[in-house]
């Protein structure tokens, strides 16, 4: 329950800090992504969060456990795949088609906007697809 | 000047707290393609926090909302075939990659993590690619 709480209160924020810093409308993100008309906002919001967390993190990895669990979910691989790169590829592709990744996709939930709606809808049938594929296709790594 | 460096800054710190609080109490990186992901397809068994995660972005949405609608403004010209196949995309590439921006690009890099560095340079690289092959499709047009 109280993890739920604090889940909850980490979405509450995530969600303020894409909106604050314009991650919520896609033309920031797409402007990003356009060498010939950049916008450089998307490099501000990811040098703030990574100051911040890069900095938190180094502080909180030296305590024995998290405040609400015994142990550490954190991912340790180091392998560089052929999964981890076509699929930051596909990504890639997909988040210049549309200007949503899916944090500001699931916040734009909020709006109610029919392009949101299906940009989400549209990622979680994308991930059962894959699910699948991997489930039924012997794929390496 | 503002909306270009000091609200992107301000948001980031936030987004960065957010991630903070998450590892702090529950030991948990802030993976928002992997939450969805465990939620829905994988159905993961081990509480609620996923849930709670997703519900706490909708409900930061809805206090946006009234805020200002403009937060969700969309000039991007992107339409309903475009985003389908955006999102379809988003969903196939994160899962197989095993991260989006915020668990490689924000959480991974923060721990300095060689996997999510790559990944976040090949995401932005193939954005860019995407967004340039789209300019040129559509004749120029911004």
């Amino acid at each position: 329950m109280t993890r739920s709480i604090v889940a909850f209160i980490s979405g509450l924020i995530f969600a303020l800090g894409l909106g604050i810093s314009g991650m919520t409308q896609p033309q920031n993100v797409i402007g990003f992504l356009d060498l010939t008309n950049w916008n450089p906002s998307l490099l501000f919001v990811m040098a703030g969060a990574v100051t911040i967390h890069g900095l938190s993190f180094f502080i909180i990895r030296n305590r024995p456990s998290p405040l609400l669990d015994t142990t550490w979910h954190i991912p340790k691989r180091k392998d560089i795949t052929p999964k981890l790169l076509i699929g930051a590829t596909i990504f890639g592709i997909g988040w210049g088609l549309g200007g949503y990744c899916p944090g500001p996709g699931v916040t734009a939930i909020a709006s109610g906007q029919l392009g949101a709606l299906t940009f989400v809808a549209s990622m979680v049938t994308g991930m059962f697809v894959y699910s699948y594929i991997e489930r039924n296709l012997p794929l390496r790594n | 000047m503002n909306e270009l460096i000091i609200l992107p800054i301000t948001g980031g710190a936030l987004i960065g707290l957010a991630a903070t609080l998450m590892l702090l109490f529950n030991g948990r990186i802030t993976g928002i393609s992997g939450i969805i992901n465990d939620t829905f397809v994988a159905r993961k068994n081990d509480g609620h926090w996923r849930l709670a995660f997703i519900a706490g972005l909708i409900f930061g949405g809805l206090i946006l909302r009234l805020i200002s609608p403009d937060i969700f403004e969309n000039t991007s010209g992107r339409n309903l075939i475009m985003l389908t196949a955006a999102g379809f995309l988003v969903g196939f590439g994160t899962v197989m990659g095993g991260g989006c921006t915020s668990g490689h690009g924000i959480c991974g890099t923060s721990r300095l993590s060689v996997r999510s560095l790559i990944a976040t340079v090949t995401f932005i690289i193939f954005g860019v690619l995407s967004v340039t092959a789209i300019r040129f499709l559509q004749g120029g047009t911004p």
